[in-house]
Protein backbone atom coordinates (compact mmCIF):
# COMPACT_ATOMS: atom_id res chain seq x y z
CA UNK A 1 0.00 0.00 0.00
CA UNK A 2 1.29 3.41 -0.99
CA UNK A 3 2.26 5.65 1.89
CA UNK A 4 1.52 9.68 2.05
CA UNK A 5 4.03 12.57 2.86
CA UNK A 6 1.48 12.66 6.39
CA UNK A 7 1.61 9.60 7.11
CA UNK A 8 5.49 9.30 7.38
CA UNK A 9 5.45 13.02 9.28
CA UNK A 10 3.03 11.43 11.92
CA UNK A 11 5.57 8.31 12.41
CA UNK A 12 8.33 11.54 12.31
CA UNK A 13 5.98 13.27 15.14
CA UNK A 14 5.83 9.95 17.19
CA UNK A 15 9.82 8.61 16.60
CA UNK A 16 8.92 5.98 14.81
CA UNK A 17 10.06 6.79 11.36
CA UNK A 18 12.22 4.31 9.63
CA UNK A 19 15.41 6.46 7.71
CA UNK A 20 18.02 4.99 6.02
CA UNK A 21 20.76 6.68 3.78
CA UNK A 22 20.84 5.99 0.08
CA UNK A 23 23.90 3.72 1.08
CA UNK A 24 22.15 1.85 3.27
CA UNK A 25 19.29 1.21 1.53
CA UNK A 26 21.09 -0.62 -0.96
CA UNK A 27 21.80 -3.55 1.20
CA UNK A 28 19.09 -3.08 3.25
CA UNK A 29 16.57 -3.84 0.46
CA UNK A 30 18.52 -6.29 -1.68
CA UNK A 31 17.58 -8.58 1.88
CA UNK A 32 14.69 -7.67 2.68
CA UNK A 33 13.20 -7.70 -0.52
CA UNK A 34 11.58 -4.45 -2.30
CA UNK A 35 7.86 -5.09 -0.98
CA UNK A 36 8.83 -5.66 2.65
CA UNK A 37 11.62 -2.46 2.52
CA UNK A 38 9.07 -0.22 0.56
CA UNK A 39 6.38 -1.20 3.91
CA UNK A 40 9.48 -0.93 6.61
CA UNK A 41 10.91 2.22 5.10
CA UNK A 42 10.15 5.96 5.51
CA UNK A 43 12.59 7.94 3.97
CA UNK A 44 16.00 7.81 2.51
CA UNK A 45 18.67 10.35 2.83
CA UNK A 46 20.95 11.53 0.10
CA UNK A 47 23.89 13.69 0.27
CA UNK A 48 26.53 15.76 -1.58
CA UNK A 49 28.97 17.79 -0.82
CA UNK A 50 30.86 19.80 -4.17
CA UNK A 51 31.49 22.82 -5.82
CA UNK A 52 28.80 24.71 -7.16
CA UNK A 53 29.22 27.48 -8.87
CA UNK A 54 25.67 28.66 -9.36
CA UNK A 55 25.69 30.05 -5.76
CA UNK A 56 25.28 33.24 -3.77
CA UNK A 57 23.62 34.90 -1.18
CA UNK A 58 21.47 38.00 -0.78
CA UNK A 59 21.08 40.47 1.98
CA UNK A 60 19.89 43.49 3.45
CA UNK A 61 21.94 45.31 5.99
CA UNK A 62 19.70 47.90 7.08
CA UNK A 63 19.67 51.64 6.33
CA UNK A 64 22.06 53.37 7.73
CA UNK A 65 21.41 57.18 9.55
CA UNK A 66 21.56 59.31 7.15
CA UNK A 67 20.39 56.79 4.72
CA UNK A 68 21.90 55.73 1.97
CA UNK A 69 21.45 54.06 -1.81
CA UNK A 70 23.82 51.26 -2.69
CA UNK A 71 22.25 50.98 -5.87
CA UNK A 72 23.79 52.74 -8.97
CA UNK A 73 26.69 53.43 -6.68
CA UNK A 74 29.69 50.32 -5.56
CA UNK A 75 29.44 47.83 -2.96
CA UNK A 76 32.14 46.05 -1.24
CA UNK A 77 32.45 43.05 1.22
CA UNK A 78 36.03 42.97 1.87
CA UNK A 79 36.68 44.35 -1.48
CA UNK A 80 34.51 41.70 -3.53
CA UNK A 81 31.96 43.65 -5.74
CA UNK A 82 28.25 42.60 -4.96
CA UNK A 83 25.24 43.60 -7.28
CA UNK A 84 23.34 46.73 -6.28
CA UNK A 85 20.65 47.05 -8.71
CA UNK A 86 17.91 46.20 -6.56
CA UNK A 87 16.71 48.76 -3.67
CA UNK A 88 18.42 50.86 -1.31
CA UNK A 89 20.31 48.33 0.94
CA UNK A 90 19.46 45.18 -0.70
CA UNK A 91 22.02 43.50 -2.49
CA UNK A 92 23.67 40.04 -3.98
CA UNK A 93 26.91 38.35 -3.88
CA UNK A 94 27.91 36.06 -6.40
CA UNK A 95 30.40 33.04 -4.94
CA UNK A 96 32.40 33.55 -8.37
CA UNK A 97 33.02 37.16 -7.72
CA UNK A 98 36.47 37.99 -7.03
CA UNK A 99 38.48 41.70 -6.02
CA UNK A 100 38.48 44.18 -8.70
CA UNK A 101 43.00 44.27 -8.31
CA UNK A 102 42.79 40.38 -8.44
CA UNK A 103 45.11 39.50 -11.26
CA UNK A 104 43.01 36.41 -12.63
CA UNK A 105 44.53 34.70 -15.28
CA UNK A 106 47.58 37.70 -16.28
CA UNK A 107 50.09 35.64 -14.33
CA UNK A 108 48.99 32.23 -15.21
CA UNK A 109 47.60 30.03 -13.47
CA UNK A 110 45.96 32.63 -11.62
CA UNK A 111 45.58 31.16 -7.55
CA UNK A 112 42.08 33.26 -7.38
CA UNK A 113 42.51 32.59 -3.27
CA UNK A 114 39.65 35.01 -2.37
CA UNK A 115 36.23 35.40 -3.73
CA UNK A 116 32.82 35.63 -2.84
CA UNK A 117 32.44 32.10 -1.65
CA UNK A 118 34.85 32.85 1.30
CA UNK A 119 33.19 36.07 1.98
CA UNK A 120 30.12 33.62 2.61
CA UNK A 121 32.17 31.22 4.42
CA UNK A 122 33.42 33.92 7.05
CA UNK A 123 29.98 35.39 7.25
CA UNK A 124 28.55 32.44 7.86
CA UNK A 125 31.32 31.71 10.47
CA UNK A 126 30.45 34.52 12.11
CA UNK A 127 33.54 36.76 11.28
CA UNK A 128 32.95 40.71 10.76
CA UNK A 129 33.67 41.84 7.15
CA UNK A 130 34.24 45.18 5.90
CA UNK A 131 31.21 46.83 4.06
CA UNK A 132 32.61 49.55 1.32
CA UNK A 133 30.15 51.43 -0.24
CA UNK A 134 30.10 54.43 -2.60
CA UNK A 135 26.89 56.63 -4.10
CA UNK A 136 25.17 59.20 -5.74
CA UNK A 137 23.71 60.35 -3.31
CA UNK A 138 19.82 61.65 -3.62
CA UNK A 139 17.56 63.90 -1.66
CA UNK A 140 16.22 60.86 0.17
CA UNK A 141 18.84 58.77 0.39
CA UNK A 142 21.81 61.86 0.47
CA UNK A 143 24.88 59.76 1.94
CA UNK A 144 28.03 59.00 -0.63
CA UNK A 145 30.09 56.75 1.19
CA UNK A 146 29.88 54.73 3.51
CA UNK A 147 32.58 51.69 5.34
CA UNK A 148 31.94 49.18 8.19
CA UNK A 149 32.27 46.34 9.66
CA UNK A 150 29.45 44.11 9.99
CA UNK A 151 28.95 40.87 10.59
CA UNK A 152 25.94 38.10 9.67
CA UNK A 153 23.81 38.24 13.17
CA UNK A 154 23.84 42.25 12.53
CA UNK A 155 21.85 41.97 9.34
CA UNK A 156 17.82 42.03 8.67
CA UNK A 157 17.97 39.07 6.50
CA UNK A 158 20.75 37.11 4.70
CA UNK A 159 20.05 34.49 2.44
CA UNK A 160 21.91 31.68 -0.21
CA UNK A 161 20.29 31.41 -3.37
CA UNK A 162 21.73 29.25 -5.41
CA UNK A 163 20.68 29.14 -8.78
CA UNK A 164 21.77 25.96 -9.70
CA UNK A 165 23.45 23.09 -7.59
CA UNK A 166 23.05 19.52 -6.95
CA UNK A 167 23.84 18.11 -10.77
CA UNK A 168 22.13 14.91 -11.24
CA UNK A 169 25.31 13.27 -12.62
CA UNK A 170 28.65 14.98 -14.00
CA UNK A 171 31.27 14.97 -16.93
CA UNK A 172 34.29 13.04 -16.14
CA UNK A 173 36.97 15.57 -17.19
CA UNK A 174 40.55 14.32 -18.81
CA UNK A 175 43.21 16.56 -21.43
CA UNK A 176 44.53 15.03 -24.51
CA UNK A 177 46.68 17.97 -25.42
CA UNK A 178 50.01 18.21 -24.65
CA UNK A 179 50.07 20.93 -21.76
CA UNK A 180 49.03 21.04 -18.15
CA UNK A 181 45.41 22.65 -18.88
CA UNK A 182 43.62 24.73 -15.51
CA UNK A 183 39.82 23.92 -15.76
CA UNK A 184 36.84 24.04 -13.41
CA UNK A 185 37.21 20.14 -13.16
CA UNK A 186 40.53 21.01 -11.43
CA UNK A 187 44.21 20.58 -12.70
CA UNK A 188 44.52 18.04 -15.73
CA UNK A 189 47.44 17.20 -16.72
CA UNK A 190 48.86 16.17 -20.54
CA UNK A 191 48.07 12.73 -22.33
CA UNK A 192 45.48 11.22 -20.33
CA UNK A 193 47.86 11.16 -17.35
CA UNK A 194 44.26 11.98 -14.76
CA UNK A 195 40.91 11.78 -15.04
CA UNK A 196 38.61 14.16 -12.53
CA UNK A 197 34.72 13.38 -11.82
CA UNK A 198 32.52 15.40 -9.59
CA UNK A 199 29.39 13.49 -8.29
CA UNK A 200 28.24 11.76 -4.59
CA UNK A 201 27.32 8.39 -7.06
CA UNK A 202 24.94 6.25 -5.32
CA UNK A 203 24.47 8.79 -2.48
CA UNK A 204 23.52 11.64 -4.40
CA UNK A 205 20.32 13.19 -4.32
CA UNK A 206 18.66 13.71 -7.87
CA UNK A 207 20.42 10.07 -9.12
CA UNK A 208 18.23 8.64 -6.47
CA UNK A 209 15.13 9.93 -7.63
CA UNK A 210 16.11 10.28 -11.04
CA UNK A 211 12.12 11.58 -12.63
CA UNK A 212 11.56 13.88 -9.30
CA UNK A 213 9.00 11.79 -8.39
CA UNK A 214 8.92 13.08 -4.97
CA UNK A 215 11.58 16.66 -5.39
CA UNK A 216 10.06 20.01 -6.25
CA UNK A 217 8.82 23.28 -5.56
CA UNK A 218 8.91 23.85 -1.41
CA UNK A 219 11.00 20.35 -0.89
CA UNK A 220 12.60 20.66 2.57
CA UNK A 221 16.10 20.14 2.02
CA UNK A 222 19.59 19.70 4.36
CA UNK A 223 21.38 22.96 2.81
CA UNK A 224 24.73 24.31 4.25
CA UNK A 225 24.28 22.93 7.52
CA UNK A 226 20.95 24.54 8.06
CA UNK A 227 17.98 23.89 6.77
CA UNK A 228 17.08 25.10 3.03
CA UNK A 229 14.11 24.41 0.33
CA UNK A 230 13.85 23.74 -3.19
CA UNK A 231 12.74 26.49 -5.37
CA UNK A 232 12.51 24.66 -8.55
CA UNK A 233 14.20 23.01 -10.88
CA UNK A 234 17.81 24.58 -11.79
CA UNK A 235 18.81 26.23 -14.50
CA UNK A 236 20.34 24.03 -17.58
CA UNK A 237 17.82 21.46 -15.68
CA UNK A 238 17.85 19.03 -18.44
CA UNK A 239 15.89 15.97 -17.98
CA UNK A 240 15.57 15.05 -21.77
CA UNK A 241 19.51 12.59 -21.91
CA UNK A 242 20.18 9.33 -22.69
CA UNK A 243 19.50 7.06 -19.74
CA UNK A 244 20.27 3.52 -18.61
CA UNK A 245 17.29 1.09 -17.73
CA UNK A 246 17.08 2.26 -14.01
CA UNK A 247 16.05 5.46 -15.53
CA UNK A 248 19.40 7.25 -14.60
CA UNK A 249 20.78 9.98 -16.94
CA UNK A 250 24.02 8.94 -18.13
CA UNK A 251 25.52 12.62 -18.69
CA UNK A 252 24.42 16.03 -16.79
CA UNK A 253 21.15 16.28 -16.31
CA UNK A 254 18.65 17.37 -13.81
CA UNK A 255 19.71 20.38 -11.59
CA UNK A 256 18.31 21.68 -8.21
CA UNK A 257 17.40 25.94 -7.28
CA UNK A 258 17.66 26.12 -3.71
CA UNK A 259 17.35 28.51 -0.60
CA UNK A 260 17.95 28.57 3.20
CA UNK A 261 18.55 31.17 5.78
CA UNK A 262 22.41 31.54 6.09
CA UNK A 263 22.17 32.73 9.52
CA UNK A 264 21.43 28.85 10.24
CA UNK A 265 24.24 27.82 8.39
CA UNK A 266 27.85 26.35 9.43
CA UNK A 267 31.13 27.07 7.73
CA UNK A 268 31.70 23.61 7.61
CA UNK A 269 29.08 22.99 4.86
CA UNK A 270 29.56 25.98 2.64
CA UNK A 271 33.31 26.50 2.19
CA UNK A 272 35.18 28.93 -0.56
CA UNK A 273 37.24 27.32 -2.93
CA UNK A 274 39.52 28.19 -5.30
CA UNK A 275 40.15 26.46 -8.74
CA UNK A 276 43.99 27.08 -9.45
CA UNK A 277 43.33 28.80 -13.13
CA UNK A 278 39.74 29.19 -13.54
CA UNK A 279 38.54 31.03 -10.52
CA UNK A 280 36.08 31.14 -7.08
CA UNK A 281 33.56 29.09 -6.13
CA UNK A 282 31.45 27.14 -3.30
CA UNK A 283 31.16 24.38 -1.94
CA UNK A 284 28.04 23.46 -0.55
CA UNK A 285 26.48 20.40 1.26
CA UNK A 286 22.83 19.50 0.40
CA UNK A 287 21.16 16.76 1.71
CA UNK A 288 17.31 15.58 0.35
CA UNK A 289 15.09 13.24 1.63
CA UNK A 290 13.03 10.97 -0.73
CA UNK A 291 9.68 9.86 1.08
CA UNK A 292 9.48 5.96 0.21
CA UNK A 293 5.53 6.12 -1.05
CA UNK A 294 6.06 3.38 -3.07
CA UNK A 295 7.96 0.11 -4.30
CA UNK A 296 9.00 2.11 -7.43
CA UNK A 297 10.47 5.41 -5.45
CA UNK A 298 12.31 2.48 -3.19
CA UNK A 299 13.75 0.63 -6.47
CA UNK A 300 15.41 3.96 -7.38
CA UNK A 301 16.59 4.71 -4.17
CA UNK A 302 18.58 1.30 -4.30
CA UNK A 303 20.82 2.84 -7.16
CA UNK A 304 24.91 1.33 -6.60
CA UNK A 305 27.75 2.99 -7.74
CA UNK A 306 28.42 0.74 -10.35
CA UNK A 307 24.83 1.55 -12.13
CA UNK A 308 25.27 5.20 -12.42
CA UNK A 309 27.58 6.12 -15.85
CA UNK A 310 29.33 8.85 -16.68
CA UNK A 311 30.70 10.26 -20.03
CA UNK A 312 34.99 10.83 -20.47
CA UNK A 313 35.08 14.31 -21.81
CA UNK A 314 38.34 15.80 -23.39
CA UNK A 315 38.98 19.38 -21.63
CA UNK A 316 41.23 20.59 -23.80
CA UNK A 317 39.15 20.43 -26.78
CA UNK A 318 35.73 19.00 -26.91
CA UNK A 319 34.74 20.97 -24.16
CA UNK A 320 35.93 24.36 -24.56
CA UNK A 321 34.97 24.24 -28.40
CA UNK A 322 31.73 22.61 -27.77
CA UNK A 323 31.85 19.83 -29.66
CA UNK A 324 29.81 16.65 -28.43
CA UNK A 325 30.91 13.71 -28.13
CA UNK A 326 32.45 11.12 -25.72
CA UNK A 327 35.41 9.55 -25.36
CA UNK A 328 33.76 6.82 -23.25
CA UNK A 329 31.72 5.43 -21.02
CA UNK A 330 32.60 4.84 -17.20
CA UNK A 331 30.66 3.82 -13.69
CA UNK A 332 31.16 5.31 -10.42
CA UNK A 333 32.61 2.09 -8.72
CA UNK A 334 35.44 2.18 -10.99
CA UNK A 335 35.93 6.31 -11.00
CA UNK A 336 36.07 5.58 -6.70
CA UNK A 337 38.49 2.71 -7.15
CA UNK A 338 41.26 5.31 -8.38
CA UNK A 339 41.39 3.77 -12.16
CA UNK A 340 39.59 3.98 -15.29
CA UNK A 341 40.40 2.57 -18.61
CA UNK A 342 40.08 5.49 -21.34
CA UNK A 343 40.89 4.34 -24.91
CA UNK A 344 43.20 1.55 -23.53
CA UNK A 345 45.09 3.36 -21.12
CA UNK A 346 44.93 3.00 -17.49
CA UNK A 347 44.12 6.73 -16.02
CA UNK A 348 44.22 7.68 -12.35
CA UNK A 349 41.16 9.26 -11.07
CA UNK A 350 40.74 12.23 -8.60
CA UNK A 351 37.29 13.33 -7.13
CA UNK A 352 36.14 16.96 -6.67
CA UNK A 353 32.86 15.82 -5.04
CA UNK A 354 33.92 14.63 -1.14
CA UNK A 355 32.05 10.90 -1.05
CA UNK A 356 32.96 11.51 2.91
CA UNK A 357 31.23 14.40 3.35
CA UNK A 358 28.30 13.29 1.42
CA UNK A 359 27.77 10.11 3.62
CA UNK A 360 28.33 12.98 6.87
CA UNK A 361 25.30 15.04 5.34
CA UNK A 362 23.06 11.73 4.40
CA UNK A 363 23.55 10.63 8.26
CA UNK A 364 22.70 14.44 9.90
CA UNK A 365 19.81 14.67 7.81
CA UNK A 366 18.71 10.76 9.24
CA UNK A 367 19.17 11.90 12.41
CA UNK A 368 17.31 14.84 12.23
CA UNK A 369 14.44 12.87 11.00
CA UNK A 370 14.96 10.02 13.74
CA UNK A 371 14.94 12.95 16.50
CA UNK A 372 11.44 14.36 15.45
CA UNK A 373 13.58 17.83 14.32
CA UNK A 374 12.77 17.58 10.51
CA UNK A 375 9.59 17.03 8.84
CA UNK A 376 9.23 15.96 4.78
CA UNK A 377 7.04 18.38 2.79
CA UNK A 378 4.64 18.09 0.22
CA UNK A 379 6.02 19.56 -3.41
CA UNK A 380 3.95 22.33 -4.46
CA UNK A 381 4.67 21.25 -8.24
CA UNK A 382 7.38 18.55 -9.24
CA UNK A 383 10.72 19.50 -11.40
CA UNK A 384 10.09 18.80 -14.65
CA UNK A 385 10.94 15.74 -16.17
CA UNK A 386 11.21 14.00 -19.48
CA UNK A 387 7.45 14.63 -20.08
CA UNK A 388 8.34 18.18 -19.50
CA UNK A 389 9.59 18.62 -23.64
CA UNK A 390 12.66 20.74 -22.53
CA UNK A 391 15.22 21.05 -24.66
CA UNK A 392 18.66 22.24 -23.81
CA UNK A 393 19.61 25.25 -26.11
CA UNK A 394 22.78 26.77 -26.91
CA UNK A 395 23.52 30.62 -27.52
CA UNK A 396 22.63 30.96 -31.47
CA UNK A 397 24.79 34.29 -32.22
CA UNK A 398 23.42 37.29 -34.39
CA UNK A 399 25.43 39.82 -35.44
CA UNK A 400 24.14 42.95 -34.20
CA UNK A 401 24.21 45.71 -37.39
CA UNK A 402 25.95 48.85 -37.13
CA UNK A 403 23.77 52.08 -37.48
CA UNK A 404 25.09 54.79 -39.78
CA UNK B 1 72.07 1.61 6.86
CA UNK B 2 69.98 4.88 7.00
CA UNK B 3 68.22 6.94 4.73
CA UNK B 4 66.66 10.32 5.88
CA UNK B 5 65.46 13.47 3.99
CA UNK B 6 66.03 16.88 5.25
CA UNK B 7 65.94 20.49 4.00
CA UNK B 8 69.26 22.41 4.21
CA UNK B 9 68.77 26.08 4.35
CA UNK B 10 72.55 27.83 2.62
CA UNK B 11 73.59 30.77 3.92
CA UNK B 12 74.31 33.11 0.75
CA UNK B 13 78.42 32.79 0.98
CA UNK B 14 77.82 28.68 0.76
CA UNK B 15 75.99 28.93 -1.95
CA UNK B 16 78.46 28.66 -5.09
CA UNK B 17 80.67 26.41 -2.54
CA UNK B 18 80.58 22.45 -3.52
CA UNK B 19 79.13 21.24 -0.14
CA UNK B 20 77.16 18.10 -1.18
CA UNK B 21 80.37 16.17 -3.50
CA UNK B 22 82.06 17.12 0.08
CA UNK B 23 79.07 14.49 2.18
CA UNK B 24 79.28 11.65 -0.85
CA UNK B 25 83.09 12.01 -0.72
CA UNK B 26 84.38 12.14 2.73
CA UNK B 27 81.01 10.92 4.48
CA UNK B 28 80.37 7.85 2.22
CA UNK B 29 76.98 9.63 1.68
CA UNK B 30 74.25 8.22 -1.08
CA UNK B 31 72.40 11.97 -2.11
CA UNK B 32 69.03 12.43 -3.82
CA UNK B 33 68.51 15.74 -4.25
CA UNK B 34 64.76 16.25 -4.25
CA UNK B 35 64.60 20.01 -4.90
CA UNK B 36 66.60 22.79 -5.20
CA UNK B 37 66.34 26.67 -4.74
CA UNK B 38 68.07 29.84 -4.53
CA UNK B 39 65.99 32.06 -2.99
CA UNK B 40 66.05 36.34 -4.75
CA UNK B 41 68.19 36.95 -1.38
CA UNK B 42 70.37 34.43 -2.44
CA UNK B 43 69.86 31.95 0.68
CA UNK B 44 70.24 28.32 -0.68
CA UNK B 45 67.09 25.89 -0.16
CA UNK B 46 67.78 22.39 -0.69
CA UNK B 47 65.70 19.18 -0.10
CA UNK B 48 67.13 15.74 0.08
CA UNK B 49 67.33 12.41 0.60
CA UNK B 50 70.71 10.80 2.21
CA UNK B 51 71.43 7.01 2.62
CA UNK B 52 74.33 5.55 4.24
CA UNK B 53 75.68 4.39 7.98
CA UNK B 54 73.83 6.22 11.01
CA UNK B 55 77.42 8.01 12.31
CA UNK B 56 78.23 8.47 8.49
CA UNK B 57 74.81 10.32 8.76
CA UNK B 58 75.29 12.03 11.83
CA UNK B 59 79.08 12.98 11.03
CA UNK B 60 77.62 14.54 7.43
CA UNK B 61 74.64 16.71 9.58
CA UNK B 62 77.54 17.93 11.83
CA UNK B 63 79.81 19.10 9.15
CA UNK B 64 77.20 20.74 7.41
CA UNK B 65 75.80 22.47 10.79
CA UNK B 66 79.87 23.63 11.43
CA UNK B 67 79.83 25.76 8.06
CA UNK B 68 77.10 27.48 8.55
CA UNK B 69 74.27 25.29 7.12
CA UNK B 70 70.78 24.53 9.18
CA UNK B 71 69.62 21.19 8.82
CA UNK B 72 65.74 20.38 9.59
CA UNK B 73 64.16 17.52 9.03
CA UNK B 74 61.79 17.31 5.82
CA UNK B 75 58.19 16.22 7.43
CA UNK B 76 58.41 19.96 9.66
CA UNK B 77 58.18 22.06 6.28
CA UNK B 78 54.66 20.40 4.86
CA UNK B 79 51.31 20.32 6.19
CA UNK B 80 48.45 18.98 5.61
CA UNK B 81 45.54 20.88 7.59
CA UNK B 82 43.25 17.94 8.14
CA UNK B 83 40.44 20.84 9.31
CA UNK B 84 40.57 22.42 5.99
CA UNK B 85 40.73 18.91 3.80
CA UNK B 86 36.96 17.79 2.61
CA UNK B 87 38.50 14.60 1.72
CA UNK B 88 37.45 15.09 -1.85
CA UNK B 89 40.55 13.06 -3.07
CA UNK B 90 41.98 16.11 -5.90
CA UNK B 91 45.30 15.50 -5.00
CA UNK B 92 45.74 11.76 -4.94
CA UNK B 93 46.50 11.07 -8.93
CA UNK B 94 49.08 13.63 -8.68
CA UNK B 95 50.68 12.53 -5.55
CA UNK B 96 52.78 9.98 -7.41
CA UNK B 97 54.81 8.53 -3.88
CA UNK B 98 51.45 8.50 -2.35
CA UNK B 99 52.33 10.70 0.51
CA UNK B 100 48.40 11.75 0.07
CA UNK B 101 46.40 8.83 -0.01
CA UNK B 102 43.06 7.41 0.26
CA UNK B 103 41.33 4.58 1.78
CA UNK B 104 39.26 3.09 -1.01
CA UNK B 105 36.58 1.52 1.78
CA UNK B 106 35.60 4.84 3.38
CA UNK B 107 37.25 7.51 0.73
CA UNK B 108 39.10 9.08 3.55
CA UNK B 109 42.25 10.81 2.87
CA UNK B 110 45.38 10.79 5.03
CA UNK B 111 48.81 12.07 4.75
CA UNK B 112 52.19 10.25 5.31
CA UNK B 113 54.50 12.72 6.47
CA UNK B 114 57.59 10.25 5.27
CA UNK B 115 56.43 9.76 1.99
CA UNK B 116 56.11 13.14 1.00
CA UNK B 117 59.11 14.73 -1.55
CA UNK B 118 57.72 17.91 -1.59
CA UNK B 119 57.44 18.05 -5.14
CA UNK B 120 54.35 20.89 -4.35
CA UNK B 121 51.97 19.08 -7.43
CA UNK B 122 49.29 18.86 -4.51
CA UNK B 123 49.43 22.63 -4.08
CA UNK B 124 47.50 24.00 -6.84
CA UNK B 125 44.92 21.44 -7.00
CA UNK B 126 43.80 21.23 -3.73
CA UNK B 127 40.73 23.92 -3.94
CA UNK B 128 40.56 24.07 -0.40
CA UNK B 129 44.19 25.16 0.45
CA UNK B 130 45.00 22.41 2.86
CA UNK B 131 48.55 21.60 1.69
CA UNK B 132 51.17 24.00 2.52
CA UNK B 133 54.85 24.25 1.87
CA UNK B 134 56.83 26.29 3.49
CA UNK B 135 60.15 27.06 1.12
Amino acid sequence: MAKTIEEINEKIRKGKAVVLTAEEIIDYAAEKGVKKATQEVDVVTTGTFGPMCSSGAYFNVGHSKPRIKLGGGKTYLNDIPVYTGLAAVDFFLGATAMPEDDPRNKIYPGKFSYGGAHVIEELVAGKDVRLTATAYGTDCYPRKSLETYISLKEMNEAVLFDVRNAYQNYNVAVNLSDRVIYTYMGVLQPKLANANYCNAGQLSPLLNDPYYKTIGIGTRIFLGGGVGYVVGSGTQHNPNVARTEKGVPKMTSGTLSVKGDLKMMSPKWLRGTSYTGYGVTLTVGIGVPIPILDEEILKFTMIKDEEILAQVVDYSDAYPQFIPGSLGEVNYKQLKSGKITVQGKDVPTSGLSSYVKAGEIARILKEWIEAGKFFLTQPVELLPSVDSGIAFKSLKERPIKKRH
Amino acid sequence: MQKKRVVFNYPSHLVDQPVISKLVKDYDLTVNILRARITPKEEGRLVLEMEGKRSALEAGFNYMKEIGVDVQPLAQDVKWYEDRCTHCTACISVCHPKALDVDRKTMEVSFKRDKCIACELCIPVCPYQAMEILF
